[in-house]
């Protein structure tokens, strides 16, 4: 079993010389968009999906956040105590003592697996940024906003910010530098889950969460 | 032949379905036009079809190397990198690291490659229960069965059959035909075995050598579940996924997405470079990327053939297929159906067992022209007809000449001598045109749906004489 390692490579190298190697240009070309057209190709994607987009500003994104929840009739929102949102939220939290309970945990997803799994109704996290062409959000999950935030819970809303959306998947690469050395899970995401697997018939809410809100800060 | 006939069954039980007809057309008219759709302009598709065929081309080329840094990137990262020649060393790998565990339950995102493996078989006979959460494979993994088309598994079943399915299994949830429902019915049965699994696995849609990244396209994020909910995430890969850079991602995954379902991108794209690393607080603690020959090491010692390697598992060519269309993908009796199959299959287990498969085409081209990464589908079908029937014994490909039919060869023989020789030839069709009569008006199947041809009474030198040509 050991030598299939060797096996595999030394049969690929008898061959290789013979095949012709491969003129590249990789030089793949970006749209010329301002952030205004970055905005549009973005929502008008992401909606398509069925992904629910609202525009919102840096100041006020958090009242929004607290209007839907009420809205939405969520029984708790798990947040990240220690990410880039949780001043704001908590701050918009205190205005209003009818808003769904704040959950967080300290410890490991393990510790408290099933709570994440059977109990939680929606959870809200950062992005890193996105991409405008096809209507994706990029996450690199982090140690304070771990990956089963955007997946596990049946609704995430997620907070964008519109400037630093990229054009395409190509330029996010290329400009953040990913080569360079990529984080242990990286995302993009462009609506809730969903599957055509009966009779091609798209079907929302699958495995993944069954609604994906998007605050786009512009 | 025995192969001959069990095809042939397989396709006229297949032809006298009509349920299972009209399951397909209907489901790939609308992948047709989906795609259609996602490239409306020509142009744009043309030059990114020549894009990802040279971004293929060139990692197979530098395979060797670029798997070599994968694994050394992989290993970096602390993901486990182990390699099998055969599925019979995959299966035992996948074995050992549930077994090194004590783990009993598995959760499966879909992958192929573990259909060819017949993972599931393997572990089921080792006492492990393996569930399927991809929807149409959970489906299909109910009704045991095997996929039927690559991207969506259970396509050949309309919404009644696999609601009665669901009734039949799992009694206790009600009786219904709503698509959304049942969805969500399989969201519910699934998600306390995500919750359960001890391992998660998964397959790979890219291996990047440039980062040792794995990357997987889903909707329904299931391949999520199983690559972040368990303990333990085993990936399994055909050796042929590896890719140079992370840069050539973005132009395949835009080709994959759109030529498979007309989706500007999938719901989920997922990247994942290693385990869950101190501080972290979710995803498994330990990754392992199972990286499987089973013939690929051979398809690419053909300069020709070669070019199969190439296929990013998209479905396209058996959306556009006339004959998969009607026949559907289980008449193959391969587990990759349609033009695709009919070249990787034979080549893998044998002109043997599938030389049928090549021979199932009518060549019209459809595969060739809409394959996202220009494999020349119609070309190698060709070559495989040629490779079951010549006995030069030069070939690489496994069960060459196995189709060879003396009395074929005989045949041939006489029309190339015959053709050779004109005044052969002229008496032959004179002969031929004198006796036209005797032509039989019933030849087979042929003449079952067509009138039989009849020889023309002069033949097309003797009217072009008459004509005054010549042929000096
Ligand atoms: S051969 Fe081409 S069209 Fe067919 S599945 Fe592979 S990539 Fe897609």
């Amino acid at each position: 079993m050991s030598n299939a390692r060797a096996n595999i490579l030394a049969r690929l190298r008898a061959r290789t010389a013979e095949k012709t190697p491969v003129d590249l240009d990789r030089g793949f070309e970006s749209p010329d968009w301002s952030k205004e057209e970055r905005i549009e190709h973005f929502c008008k994607a992401m909606r398509s999906v069925k992904t629910e987009v609202h525009l919102v500003s840096a100041t006020d994104w958090a009242n929004k956040l607290a209007e839907l929840a009420k809205a939405k009739a969520f029984k708790n929102l798990l947040y990240a105590p220690a990410g880039p949102l949780a001043t704001q939220i908590e701050a918009a939290w205190k205005k209003d003592s009818e808003l769904p309970v704040l959950v967080t945990r300290e410890v490991d997803v393990d510790g408290w697996k099933e709570e994440l799994f059977f109990d939680i109704d929606a959870a809200i996290t950062s992005t890193r940024s996105g991409i405008a062409e096809v209507g994706a959000m990029i996450l690199w999950p982090t140690p304070e906003e771990p990956r089963t935030f955007s997946l596990v819970p049946p609704v995430h809303i997620a907070v964008v910010e519109a400037d630093k959306l990229h054009n395409t998947f190509s330029d996010a690469i290329i400009n953040e530098k990913w080569y360079e050395g990529m984080p242990t899970n990286s995302l993009l995401i462009s609506g809730p889950s969903k599957s055509a697997d009966i009779e091609q018939t798209l079907a929302y809410g699958v495995h993944g969460p069954v609604e994906l809100i998007v605050l786009l800060i512009q | 032949m025995h192969q001959t006939a069990e095809f042939h069954k397989r396709v006229k039980d297949a032809l006298n379905n009509s349920q299972l007809r009209s399951n397909f057309r209907v489901a790939m008219d609308g992948l047709m036009e989906k795609r259609s759709n996602a490239f409306p302009d020509k142009q744009f598709l043309e030059e990114l079809r020549i894009t990802g065929s040279k971004l293929r081309a060139n990692a197979l080329v530098k395979q060797a190397d670029l798997l070599e840094q994968l694994e050394a990137n992989c290993t970096r990262n602390g993901i486990k990198v182990h390699w099998a020649e055969t599925i019979e060393e995959a299966n035992h790998i996948v074995l050992g690291i549930m077994d090194s565990h004590n783990a009993t339950r598995m959760i499966k995102g879909k992958s192929m490659v573990s259909e060819e493996m017949e993972l599931n078989h393997f572990l089921e006979a080792h006492g492990k229960e393996c569930v399927e959460s991809d929807l149409g494979e959970y489906i299909i993994q109910l009704d045991h069965e095997t996929p039927s088309h690559i991207i969506a598994p259970a396509i050949h079943k309309s919404k009644q059959e696999i609601a009665k399915l669901f009734q039949s299994k799992h009694p206790d949830i009600p009786y219904s035909e709503d698509i959304e429902t049942m969805t969500r019915s399989a969201r519910q049965i699934l998600r306390s075995k995500f919750y359960d699994a001890e391992i998660g696995l998964s397959g790979v849609n890219f291996a990047v050598a440039e980062t040792g990244t794995i990357c997987l396209v889903e909707n329904e994020g299931n391949g999520r579940m199983c690559t972040t909910a368990p303990p333990v995430h085993i990936a399994v890969t055909g050796i042929e996924k590896v890719l140079e850079k992370l840069e050539d991602v973005p132009p395949l995954l835009k080709l994959l997405t759109r030529s498979a379902s007309g989706q500007h991108i999938s719901t989920y794209f997922n990247m994942i470079t290693s385990p869950r690393k101190p501080g972290e607080k979710d995803g498994p603690k330990e990754v392992h990327l199972v990286l499987l020959d089973n013939q690929r090491s051979k398809i690419y010692e053909d300069e020709e053939l070669f070019d199969s390697l190439r296929c990013i598992r998209c479905g396209a060519c058996m959306n556009h297929c006339p004959v998969y269309t009607k026949i559907g993908g289980h008449a193959y009796g391969s587990l990759i159906p349609g033009p695709i199959g009919s070249v990787i299959e034979p080549q893998k287990f044998g002109l043997d067992k599938f030389g049928i498969l090549p021979t199932n085409s009518t060549l019209c081209g459809a595969c060739g022209e809409v394959c996202p990464v220009k494999i020349p589908l119609p070309k190698l079908l060709h070559r495989l007809r040629y490779e079951q029937v010549r006995n030069d014994h030069t070939g690489a490909t496994n069960g060459q000449g196995s189709r060879r039919s003396a009395k074929e060869a005989m045949i041939w023989k006489l029309w190339s001598w015959a053709h050779a020789r004109p005044a052969v030839y002229r008496t032959g069709t004179k002969v031929a045109a004198l006796f036209r009569g005797l032509m039989p008006n019933k030849m087979g199947p042929w003449t079952r749906v067509r009138t039989a041809p009849k020889i023309a009474p002069k033949s097309l030198h003797e009217l072009a004489r008459e004509e005054g040509f010549d042929n000096e």
